[in-house]
């Protein structure tokens, strides 16, 4: 038996699988979730939405089960049988999908949520978990990246707790998975309508900085009044010739509110602007939601005179050869000798492949 | 030849191998059983409890014994459990009024109705560290039981109109902040239940601030009382209520000097505590912290650190600040890789510009 | 000609204590108002609340826009008070530090509002910073410094290049050379005299101090215990008081 079947017995998803997918705003969007509307219209129209979902979820039946006591499944890769599918209870991943519409209505705009305490601490991804788990669906396909790359450990240890209690089919394939939840990079690979990028998102406040007070931000935001965020911008030139902001470079989505992007390096900020795929981005901690629909007009800030660039390097990826892929700087030796490769792991191998044959 | 680093998965493995390893220590000495750390690390189960918003002495006990006693990691592991329990419904509110008392103090007045009762407490223990505690304790009956409800000394100053009076009927439905989301700015009892969640160190370190200077405070204890009060439902398709058991709680009511202000005449106000189980050090700070983020109410200069609202729900909870301090230690490869290269490109700028004033200097002093 | 601001009836009270009460006047565009009394006399509390920054208990302002349109400040929103202040009026605070931003440098101070109006070419903005900084008198060269190390006189010219570069049709000043030494205060008095008159600006501005009056008001308005005593031209009241606390306060400048 496959861990995904003992899934769907657990967690109730027997016979209602297709009744969840139908009204869960699962990836698979041309089952009812906007696909054929003209994105970017907000997918609100379905005004049946969260009462047939409250109804066909009848709560008693999906109540996680007491745990055990016995230390058995801890540590261990073993499915942990006694949670809900994807770890969240049904309620609460309606309360997120209600949240992500609204957000996905109003894009850019953060949208204060009941964050729940995930088995990860704080500040390691819980907003992105939330909304992946609000999302999954069983025949999703999860690829999890954290710096680009699939292998370091919080991307391991997320895809791997989705895999427990999810049972969900894994990718490290780009253009195969159906979301992929992310930490510090869009994929070099370009993503498609038919996928879902989440982001994880340490401090969703762009203006925190420069103004540390929540009732004043959200004012700042509510007014469009983003001088401040100019100030700041106007001073990197003048201290330093350059707009010092290499990462987590502000953005203006739709022409009305200032986002911070994720602190994902400036070099990605360009993919994010008309992006075919919807980009959802969970900040657990702050309690905050907010979204960019797909092929939505994104501007990363900048003065006339001062445009906008990214990072650019002299090298190119010594494994895969790529020029116009983010580099990673690796030191590897201790003399001091760098090399640069691919921060996209999965980018890099293909292309590897791809030369090989 | 380089090969991009694989096998954090492995790594993973390994690593919760050897930390199972490790919290287990030497397999010669026995596991600790829940029911040793419920009974002789009461003082640990109830702070893990209290911050972890769960009343549940067995599971408090498991989270201790699974933290390797790092209160912190307990406490978190009782949260992320917490969250994945049903919400049956709400309690009605407790009444602490007529807790049956093991300890209630007051340092307003020598004597009181109903006494002082100092009940089991480390005030005055002269921290001599016991080297044997083999000898089984013996406790000497009382002369006589305490009154079922013993009396509020804050309820003394009331009656003669010198504290303020607060209307529990005006009440607001309280938020759940477990549910929905902090927003500012919060309301009193939207603060006390942030505050209850909150380290304790943090809020004992902002109390201490308050009596320092960093606030306008004058505190008394008014009462203090430790014990059991009963926990009562009203479900919806009973229609009256039940008691479902009974939790013991620790309450801490400060009183206040007020020199009146905002509509209000000069009077004692209040600062209010509460705590699961034993946690007089918690219910005490609360008061204090709840006293002082009462400044824009009572109209008082809104100046110090443990006055300012956003500064102190913003960073009183334990699982919220350990995981953004510790997130550091994540890999931030990218954004380090996107600083180098920004530091580099200033660099050789900052190298070229002095260069330039350099020459200058040079052509300048040229004949 | 057709005013500019109308106060009517104004009182704001704290609790039972008189801030102000029931303060009236017209403010025409390019005259400058000074409200003149002693520290407690409630002339803060007025500015304040003519400036929409505290809500009054009674009475009310009316503003006539830029297109005409007259503004009932009561009934304004948060986004109106705020478009206000920054695209029509000014305010100068008397600690120039509560009206600076401190951790940036005297040329985005003076940049800034001119961004919040949307303006987004660096090389202008520059331009604009370094004539204005000329104009109040601050070497040009200084425009990358932080305010933080401005003597107290050149952090209040800091504060007006920054207030004034929007060109606003009201300013709002609170005691804006207290503090000041006598020398320096002269100077400020002398640089926005002349503003005031290049610009056209229509000012309301509190002082203790009569001779600022009678440098830059051609009318004045004299406050004690929160209200109105004696109001006309600057000239007539200095020479020719006529309330008892007007002549007090006019024979106590003319002793020291």
């Amino acid at each position: 038996m496959s861990s995904s079947q003992v899934w769907s017995e657990d967690s109730g998803h027997d016979g209602n699988v297709h009744a969840t997918r139908k009204y869960a705003p699962s990836p698979r969007r041309g089952e009812g979730w906007g696909e054929g509307l003209g994105w970017p219209c907000p997918p609100l129209h379905q005004g049946t939405f969260c009462s047939d979902f409250t109804q066909k979820h009848s709560s008693s039946a999906r109540r996680p089960l007491t745990p055990t006591l016995s230390p058995k499944g801890r540590g261990s890769d073993i499915p942990a049988m006694n949670y809900n599918f994807a770890f969240l209870d049904e309620d609460t991943k309606r309360m997120l999908r209600r949240a992500l519409l609204k957000a996905v209505a109003i894009p850019g705009y953060q949208v204060p949520f009941g964050s729940r305490e995930m088995p990860l601490p704080y500040g390691w991804g819980t907003g992105g978990i939330q909304v992946t788990a609000a999302l999954l669906g069983p025949d999703d396909v999860l690829k999890v990246i954290d710096q680009g790359a699939d292998d370091t450990t919080n991307a391991v240890n997320i895809r791997r707790f989705f895999a427990r209690v999810a049972g969900v089919a894994t990718t490290e394939h780009t253009a195969d998975a159906t979301l992929i939840q992310t930490r510090h990079r869009i994929p070099e690979t370009s993503l498609r309508e038919d996928q879902i990028l989440v982001f994880q998102v340490p401090e969703p406040e762009p203006l925190r900085t420069l103004e540390p007070r929540e009732a004043e931000t959200r004012t700042l935001h509510a007014l469009a009044d983003y001088g401040l965020m100019h100030v700041k911008l106007y001073e990197d030139i003048a201290q330093y010739g350059h707009i010092a902001t290499s990462y987590d470079y502000p953005v203006l989505v739709d022409g009305r509110f200032l986002t911070s992007p994720s602190p994902i390096p400036k070099f990605d900020n360009p993919k994010m602007d008309h992006s075919p795929a919807l980009m959802l981005f969970g900040a657990g901690r702050e309690k905050r939601l907010y979204a960019i629909p797909p092929y939505t007009r994104v501007e990363s800030l900048a003065f006339e005179d001062h445009p906008f660039e990214i990072q650019r390097w002299e090298h190119q990826c010594e494994l895969c050869g790529s020029g116009e892929s983010y580099l990673d700087e690796v030191v590897v030796d201790d003399r001091g000798t760098r090399m640069f490769v691919c921060s996209d792991t999965d980018f890099c191998g293909q292309r590897r492949a791809e030369a090989q044959a | 030849m380089y090969v991009a680093v694989k096998g954090g998965e492995q790594a993973i493995a390994r690593s919760l191998e050897l930390l199972a390893e490790a919290r287990r220590g030497d397999t010669a000495v026995p596991e600790l059983e829940l029911a040793q750390i419920r009974e002789q690390l009461r003082l640990g189960v109830a702070r893990v409890m209290q911050e972890g918003s769960l009343y549940d002495e067995e599971l408090a006990a498991l989270a201790i014994r699974q933290a390797a006693g790092d209160m912190l990691e307990a406490i978190f592991l009782l949260r992320a459990y917490r969250t994945t329990l049903p919400r049956f419904g709400y309690t009605q509110p407790l009444n602490t009024t007529a807790m049956r008392v093991h300890r209630r103090v007051s340092g307003t007045f020598k004597d009181i109705p109903g006494g002082q009762v100092l009940g089991p407490t480390y005030d005055y223990t002269q921290r001599l560290l016991e080297f044997d505690t083999t000898a089984p304790a013996v406790v000497t009956p009382a002369d006589a039981p305490l009154p079922l409800n013993m009396p509020r000394v804050l309820d003394l100053l009331d009656a003669e109109a010198l504290i303020e009076r607060i209307d529990a009927g005006n009440d607001p439905e309280p938020m759940d902040l477990t549910r929905e989301p902090l927003m500012f700015p919060a309301d009193r009892a939207t603060r006390l239940q942030n505050l209850s969640r909150g380290d304790e160190g943090f809020l004992l370190s902002m109390a201490y601030s308050t009596q320092r200077g960093y606030a306008e405070s004058h505190p008394f204890a008014g009462e203090i009382r430790m014990g059991e009060v009963d926990v009562v439902v009203c479900p919806e398709e009973l229609g009256f209520a039940i008691e479902i058991g009974a939790i013991t709680l620790t309450e801490c009511q400060m009183i206040n000097q007020f020199h009146g202000g905002n509509g209000m005449p000069p009077q004692f106000t209040r600062g209010y505590g509460l705590s699961m189980g034993e946690g007089e050090r918690k219910a005490m700070s609360m008061a204090l912290v709840d006293r002082a983020l009462r400044c824009d109410e009572l109209a008082e200069a809104n100046v110090a650190p443990a006055q300012n609202q956003e500064f102190v729900l913003s960073h009183s909870d334990s699982v919220e600040a350990s995981g953004f301090v510790q997130h550091l230690k994540l890999p931030h490869y990218v954004d380090f890789q996107a600083e180098l290269s920004l530091l580099r490109t200033l660099a050789a700028q900052h190298a070229a510009d002095t260069d330039e004033q350099l020459s200058s200097v040079v052509g300048g002093q040229r004949p | 000609m057709s005013a500019l601001l109308q106060v009517r009836g104004l009182s704001r009270h704290y609790g039972q204590r008189i801030g102000c009460e029931d303060v009236s006047f017209d403010l025409h565009p390019g005259e400058l108002l000074c409200v003149v009394g002693e520290s407690g006399s409630g002339k803060s509390t007025l500015l304040n609340t003519v400036a929409a920054q505290l809500a009054p208990t009674a009475g009310n302002v009316r503003y006539r826009q830029r297109d005409g349109k007259w503004l009932e400040l009561g009934a304004l929103s948060e986004a109106d008070r705020r478009r206000l202040a920054r695209e029509e009026w000014g305010f100068v605070t008397q600690n120039p530090r509560d009206g600076l931003r401190l951790n940036v440098s005297a040329g985005a101070n003076v940049a800034e509002r001119l961004m919040a109006l949307g303006m987004r070419n660096y090389g202008q903005l520059r331009d604009i910073a370094r004539s204005w900084l000329e104009r109040v008198e601050i070497d040009a060269t200084r425009i990358d410094d932080a305010p933080t190390g401005f003597s107290g006189g050149m952090q209040q010219r800091l504060q007006i290049a920054r207030t004034l570069v929007t060109q606003p049709r009201l300013v709002f000043m609170d005691e804006p050379t207290a503090g000041l030494d006598v020398s320096v205060q002269a100077r400020i008095l002398d640089l926005l005299r002349r503003l005031v008159n290049e610009l056209g600006l229509a000012a309301v501005m509190v002082t203790h101090d009569l001779a600022v009056a009678r440098l830059l008001a051609a009318r004045t308005m004299v406050m004690q215990g929160g209200r109105v005593v004696e109001t006309g031209l600057t000239d007539q009241i200095l020479d020719d008081p006529q309330h008892p606390y007007t002549q007090l306060l006019v024979s106590s400048v003319l002793t020291t």
